[in-house]
């Protein structure tokens, strides 16, 4: 068993009032609208970084989530309240090799972590990822605005003036730069288009065999040998792709297998013809009901902030997924064709594993 | 298969009981409501009377009815229900419906089993098909064997290797079940399983491993979701009901949350279940791997728990399940515009603690382990782990108002870890005063490192609040770790008072928080509350209409039971039946009241003068009830109405009047009225001076009583000094009153309710057992049978003028020792009784409608008939003693039963006789075992001379035998063990030759045989009884009732509702 090891920073900050014990400074999140959420800062981060302030109702799987792409530009609040309690693995079981997002929300986090798998405290891979980190924050209320307001852009600060937000700078695409292969002996090849992976994505298609290219967002496949596309997750308005749209064009007038998960799905549907819409705060969490055609739901991950409009799908095209709650688009699906995609997360990573099949099902048409 | 039955039958589970207690209360009350909403008529078998279950607006025909093969049999031969729901009800339920189906009942009246299949349910209860059927597909279980003989047991734990964990199958709570350390122990303690049940697992001792459960609900179409998952504090090792827990799980990592989730939902839909279950997992620390440990195919406690720290109406949704329906198609009844189908997201977190009595139930084994012993349990929320845990160490109100003010000593603290105690976490914080290091104390405990790290910020505040200056920053620090104002000011040796005024200045109040189960998500029109100081902002705004606060009854303990929910619960209907928004204050999740449809807004919470003041401020303007929820609330209001806030119902000063002794005596001196001789004592002489005075016996309790009272019987000087002198009982500091105990006695009681000091309705019961048995712990008797109209008259003359005098508006009681044609009071509670259910549905009219509507002062004035009704309502004591290794199975003058039931008849025979069945009693011959003292004798011996006459078998000890020899009565002597002689009563015992025992102990011997015999008879499950004037009763019955012949009768068949 593994014991945190306190830092010299943390440990003189025992005693300190609300939340994690070492929130040494007086801050504030400051949203655009003027909204002040009283809490505490760490000495060491800096002001200014200026992120959409999104919420995710998720109870555990902090890890995932932070090193999510798709969170890139936002600030993201967590609803539970308290996080960190089991510290923070080695980068293997990450999700892509960094944080993408601008910075974190919570009521509670805890520097006494505990788990075998840690290797340190979320408090030091904040610090160490220059990730501005606000407690003491009364969670539900942010969330609760937001719900009502929509999602808004707001900025993590040191010190509770009302100071005037700096702009907000839409992040860039999150991509690899070079094609790069994985599993070159895998015995069927996936282009898996890189719009800021996930890596539990790539992870289920080697763990089923197949070699996979993994290209960049505007990278053109058309014209390569390949058995099957997978579209990945990503941050942002879809729209901003235009690029890989273009190419998802042309790869749909071959009959070659295609699968959009999250962003991809939106992409497909863009691709199509169809239009998409800003959620007014997203879903964000594990919790989301997807139910088919036929009655059978599904509990899935789901982390996205736009959606197919439903009113735009063209001709030829059908839901294969609903979400219950909202009865938003959560999958589409080509009738005649091979093309199919989610909104939501089937690799999971954090969240419920019901879907996972989709792999397989993917996996029959290659 | 989805065809929507016309009539169902719901099988209850009876007293409470270890291991079975309100939970089922709450379970089968939406299972009823969610029935009824498809128009289905309902009936309900389920003796518990002071249930919300058994109420006139629940099940359409109730039956107070012991829940056995026979009477259920019967029952369905005169109902027809087309199907049958087995889930809410327990254990005792399940195994009912097992039986049922078994022996072709089930088949031959064509009833159908509601929800998961009984083969299904079969291969959950059967260790050996369940292991079966999860290895089919690759689930891990622990390494065991089922074993049917001692013998086989001892192979097993060879191969497997000590230490084994020993389980016994079909049994609730974990009875039966432990870690065995050797061969010598294995073979004692299966020897005892094997006499409950006929089959027992050894199985690999996971000590260390973390605890983890998962409430599983599944559709008859296959969709599957978890509603949440639960970690114990307390690692494997600990039974469930006995830990703490907290949900949800906090150190569980993605992958370990998701995986066990991802197990829990392939083994559910592998075994079929439909409706709720319930799985259980150890999980290795230091690599993550698992294994299922069970699965429940029923409503639980650990599902009520995981309903109420959730909001996800797991037994509604079951019950809808059952029928058919699908998931999706049921609405979350939360936020109303979204479906079942989804798995809550809490943004705050439950804390679970359990509520033992054992010092009350008289056995010196504090120890805890994997059987269950705590009697009830409360549930706290909040927004960081300190603030949840001492809010909950603060609703068990056992004395500490926070892991700081414990007010016991501890010997040695580092034991009570190791080996845990019902008192751990008290010795774990005790440890970290004394230095000890978190690594040390996981290292005693297995506990994991992260909730030791929580306690320790706990005793990081803790020193700072007794050395630093009180800024506003430490309060809140303080607040937000979960110290109370009380245990501040005793840091700072200031008041409690003070530390309010102090942090309202600096507007340091809890905020409200909306449990909308979906983390704020969606916007929820939940009126479900807690309060927190992790928060900036209420969710909700005050009720705008002179609310009314109910306070409801804390967690379930020896003295408190279902009994004030019910109450609680009425009120509140009451109060909303007359348009009065009504706001339920409760700490218990094994309740009915805390179901969010039950009142116009819950607060799941304390029960504290600190926590009702920050609620009622809140809610300006409410008025309070504290009289219904038993001692908890009462004792609120003194304080709350010092404080300044509104009482509905009798004034705090008169409430005083009534539970001070010294203010009450002087009233009944007044009165003229008589009571027994009692004097407050400070000195050993003037003990021994005041029994000489008033003879021996006498009844001693210390006056000042944290939890466990030691109140005592003291039959000559020699015991007295000896009691007085142990345990530094007497000070001036620490009074004792000491009081004539007055021997063959009868005693009687009267409910009632009063306006402005007028009764208008009130119903006089009398107890079997003579003075002496606590009034909890006796069997009742509605309409008296055996009083004399002189004794009837008088007691309401007094009643009247106690209840004038103390200007009662509201409900009252009022005990009564009777002796040659003179009364004595004995005690008046100026609130509802734990006997209002029984009086109320025994007699027809709901006493606690009335006393409501007196409070508010709308009661319209009625005649009700309480004395002259043509059939006999009978309520007796559950006990809990088999569940507790060691306890003297006697009652006495500390109450000891952990429930009750009640059963109505024609007369008093066949009332008593159901009643007493309905307490998990079963004859199966007709051997009885006597053994009375001398002045007892002649009560049964016309009886017993009766029975031998109808062929029966009787044993006596050596006394009882000479003694019915003189009177010509046949019987076989067995000695006692110190007779050196055999055969002895063990020796019949372990024979099975013995079906029921008689065994009264005497007030002035204290007798380690008599002690042995009737342990073993608890022991090998055969039926006890301790007390003479039941004995004769019994007896009685034996020979005159054959209940096979009596007409079974529904409450609504005798009572009117």
């Amino acid at each position: 068993m593994k014991y945190p090891t306190i830092t010299s920073v943390e440990r003189k900050t025992i005693g300190r009032p609300a939340g994690g014990d070492f929130f040494v400074k007086p801050g504030a999140l400051l949203l655009e609208d003027g909204t002040r959420f009283d809490g505490f800062v760490p000495e060491w981060q800096d002001d200014g970084i200026v992120g959409e302030v999104v919420f995710n109702t998720g109870m555990t799987g902090y890890v995932e989530t932070l090193t999510d792409p798709s969170y890139s530009g936002q600030i993201l609040t967590f609803t539970y309240p308290l996080i960190g309690n089991y510290g923070v693995p080695d980068p293997e079981t990450w999700e892509s090799d960094r944080m993408h997002l601008r910075g974190v929300v919570v009521s509670e986090l805890t520097t006494d972590w505990s788990h075998e798998t840690g290797e340190r405290s979320l408090l030091e891979w904040l610090r160490e990822q220059k990730v501005p980190v606000i407690a003491g924050i009364d969670t539900r209320a942010l969330t609760k605005k937001l719900r009502e307001h929509g999602v808004m852009a707001g900025t993590i600060r040191s010190d509770r003036s009302a100071a005037k937000l700096p702009a907000y700078i839409a992040p860039a695409i999150v991509s690899i730069s070079e094609p790069r292969v994985y599993n070159p002996s895998g015995h069927k090849t996936i282009i898996a288009v890189d719009c800021g992976m996930k890596e539990n994505i790539l992870r289920h298609l080697v763990l089923r065999g197949y070699r996979v290219k993994r290209v960049p967002h505007d990278y053109d496949y058309t014209a390569e040998v390949y058995d099957g596309v997978l579209l990945s997750n990503g941050p942002g308005d879809p729209t901003d792709y235009a690029a890989a749209i273009r190419v998802l064009e042309r790869a749909m007038l071959r009959d070659k297998p295609i699968f959009g998960i999250c962003l991809g799905s939106q992409l497909m549907g863009l691709a199509a013809g169809a239009k998409t819409y800003k959620l007014l705060y997203g879903h964000r969490g594990h919790n989301q009901p997807a139910i088919r055609p036929d009655g059978q739901g599904f509990i899935t991950s789901q982390n996205h902030g736009y959606a197919i409009d439903e009113a735009t799908l063209p001709e030829g095209w059908e839901v294969s997924f609903r979400n219950l709650n909202d009865n938003s688009i959560e999958g589409i699906r080509h009738r005649t064709k091979p093309f199919s995609a989610v909104q939501f997360h089937p690799e999971a990573a954090p969240g419920p594993t019901d879907t996972n099949w989709l792999f397989e099902e993917f996996g029959k048409l290659v | 298969m989805n065809r929507i039955p016309k009539k169902i039958l719901i099988l209850g589970s009876g007293g409470l009981k270890i291991g079975q207690a309100g939970e089922f209360d709450y379970s089968g009350s939406q299972a009823i409501k969610a029935f009824k909403e498809e128009g289905i008529e309902t009936v309900l078998i389920n003796p518990n009377i002071a249930t919300v279950q058994t109420d006139a607006d629940m099940a359409d025909t109730v039956y107070f009815q012991p829940l056995t093969h026979d009477v259920v049999t019967r029952i369905i031969e005169q109902e027809r229900p087309d199907a049958i729901a087995l889930s809410f009800g327990g254990q005792t339920a399940l195994n009912l419906g097992l039986s049922l189906n078994k022996s072709g009942i089930l088949a031959k009246y064509n009833v159908r089993v509601l929800g998961t299949p009984v083969s299904v349910v079969e291969t959950t209860e059967d260790r050996e098909l369940f292991k079966q059927a999860l290895t089919a597909i690759g689930v891990k279980t622990a390494r065991s064997q089922s074993v049917y003989s001692v013998e086989e047991a001892v192979e097993a734990a060879a191969k497997i290797g000590y230490p084994i964990m020993m389980r016994s199958g079909f049994s609730l709570g974990g009875m039966g079940s432990g870690r065995v350390a050797n061969i010598d122990t294995l073979r004692r303690r299966a020897g005892e399983a094997f006499q409950g049940a006929p089959q027992i697992l050894i199985e690999e001792y996971l000590a260390g491993w973390k605890e983890v459960e998962y409430e599983v609900v599944r559709d008859s179409t296959g969709n599957t979701i978890t509603v949440c998952n639960m970690e114990n504090f307390d690692p494997m090792g600990i039974h469930t009901g006995e830990s703490i827990v907290v949900a949800p799980s906090q150190t569980l990592t993605n992958a370990e949350y998701h995986g066990l989730r991802e197990v829990a939902i392939k083994t559910i839909r592998h075994l079929g279940i439909i409706g709720e279950c319930n799985i259980q997992y150890a999980l290795d620390p230091k690599t993550s791997d698992y294994r299922v440990i069970e699965v429940n195919a029923r409503l639980s406690r650990s599902s009520a728990l995981a309903s109420k720290a959730t909001g996800y109406p797991l037994a509604f949704v079951a019950a809808k399940l059952m029928l058919g329906r699908a998931l999706p198609e049921i609405k979350n009844s939360v936020t109303g515009t979204t479906t079942a189908f989804y798995e809550p997201a809490l943004d705050y977190l439950a804390v679970k603690m359990p509520r033992w009595d054992l010092t009350k139930l008289r056995t010196s084994d504090r120890t805890i382990g994997s059987e269950m012993k705590s009697v009830g349990e409360v549930m706290a929320l909040g927004r960081s782990f300190p603030e949840a845990l001492q809010k909950a160490i603060r609703m068990l109100n056992t004395g500490s108002s926070g892991l700081t003010d414990y007010p016991h000593k501890f010997e040695d603290p580092e034991a009570e870890t190791k080996q845990a105690t019902d008192r751990r976490v008290f010795a774990i914080y005790e440890l970290l005063r004394r230095g000890g290091s978190v690594e040390d104390i996981h290292g005693h405990s297995g506990i994991d490192p992260w909730f030791l790290h929580q306690l320790a910020r706990i005793h990081s505040t803790e020193k700072a609040l007794s050395t630093q200056p009180l800024t506003p920053e430490l309060l809140l620090q303080a607040k937000q770790n979960g110290f109370s104002d009380r245990s501040i000011a005793g840091l700072r040796r200031s008041t409690e008072d003070d530390i309010r005024r102090e942090r309202l200045v600096h507007q340091i109040r809890p905020t409200v928080k909306q449990i909308d189960t979906l983390a704020g998500e969606f916007a929820a029109e939940t009126n479900y509350l807690y309060t927190t100081y992790h928060g900036q902002h209420d969710d909700v705004t005050p009720l705008d209409f002179k609310p009314v606060i109910v306070l409801g009854s804390g967690p379930y303990c020896i003295g408190s039971s279902v009994e004030f929910d019910w109450c609680a619960v009425n009120v509140a209907k009451t109060l909303r039946g007359h348009g009065r928004q009504t706001i339920m204050v409760n700490s218990n999740p094994e309740t009915v009241s805390t179901d969010f449809d039950r009142s116009d807004r819950l607060y799941f919470e304390e029960l504290t003068l600190e926590r009702v003041r920050d609620i009622a401020d809140f809610e300006s303007g409410s008025q309070i009830v504290i009289s219904v929820g038993g001692q908890i609330a009462n004792n609120l209001a003194v304080p709350l109405a010092r404080s300044g806030y509104s009482i509905l119902g009798t004034s705090a000063p008169d409430i005083d009047q009534a539970e001070n002794r010294q203010q009450f005596s002087s009233l009944l001196n007044r009165l003229d009225i008589d009571q027994p001789a009692w004097q407050e004592v400070t000195t050993l002489e003037r003990a021994k001076d005041f029994a000489a005075e008033v003879g021996y016996p006498v009844l001693i309790r210390p006056s000042y009583v944290l939890s466990g009272g030691a109140m005592s019987v003291v039959t000559s000087e020699k015991d007295l000094d000896r009691y007085l002198e142990q345990a530094t009982l007497l000070s001036p500091d620490h009074p004792v009153v000491i009081s004539q105990f007055i021997t063959n006695a009868k005693e009687l009681e009267i409910d009632g309710v009063a306006d402005h000091g007028e009764i208008v309705v009130s119903a006089i019961s009398e107890h079997i057992e003579n003075a002496g048995v606590h009034s909890g712990d006796a069997t009742v008797v509605l309409p008296p049978q055996r009083l004399y109209l002189e004794t009837i008259r008088r007691a309401k003359i007094i009643t009247r003028e106690i209840i004038k005098h103390l200007n009662v508006t509201g409900p009252f009681n009022i005990q009564f020792i009777a002796k040659a044609n003179e009364l004595k009071v004995i005690e008046t509670n100026v609130r509802a009784s734990r006997s209002f259910p029984f009086v109320s549905k025994v007699t027809g009219h709901n006493f606690i409608q009335i006393a409501t509507e007196v409070m508010l002062g709308i009661y319209r004035r009625e005649a009700y008939e309480t004395l002259e009704l043509d059939y006999v309502g009978v309520k007796s004591p559950q006990f809990s003693y088999n569940r507790l290794k060691g306890a003297d199975p006697v009652a006495g003058v500390e109450m000891a039963s952990t429930g009750e039931v009640a059963s109505l008849g024609a007369n008093l025979l066949e009332a008593f006789y159901a009643s007493w069945l309905s307490t998990d009693q079963s004859l199966k011959g007709k051997h009885i075992f006597v053994s009375v003292p001398d002045d007892h004798k002649h009560k049964i011996v016309e009886e017993v001379a009766r029975l031998v006459g109808e062929g029966w078998h009787i044993y006596a000890t050596k006394g009882t035998h000479d003694y019915l020899d003189e009177h010509g009565i046949k019987s076989e002597p067995l000695y006692k063990l110190s007779e050196n002689k055999h055969p002895t009563v063990q020796d019949a015992i372990a024979e099975h030759k013995i079906n029921l025992m008689i065994n009264v102990p005497s007030w002035t011997a204290d007798d380690r045989d008599a002690y042995d015999i009737r342990r073993l008879a608890i022991d090998n499950h055969i039926p006890l009884v301790t007390n003479a004037e039941v004995g004769a009763i019994v007896l009685r019955c034996l020979g005159e009732v054959d209940l096979s012949k009596l007409p079974i009768r529904s409450w609504q068949d005798y009572v009117r509702t």
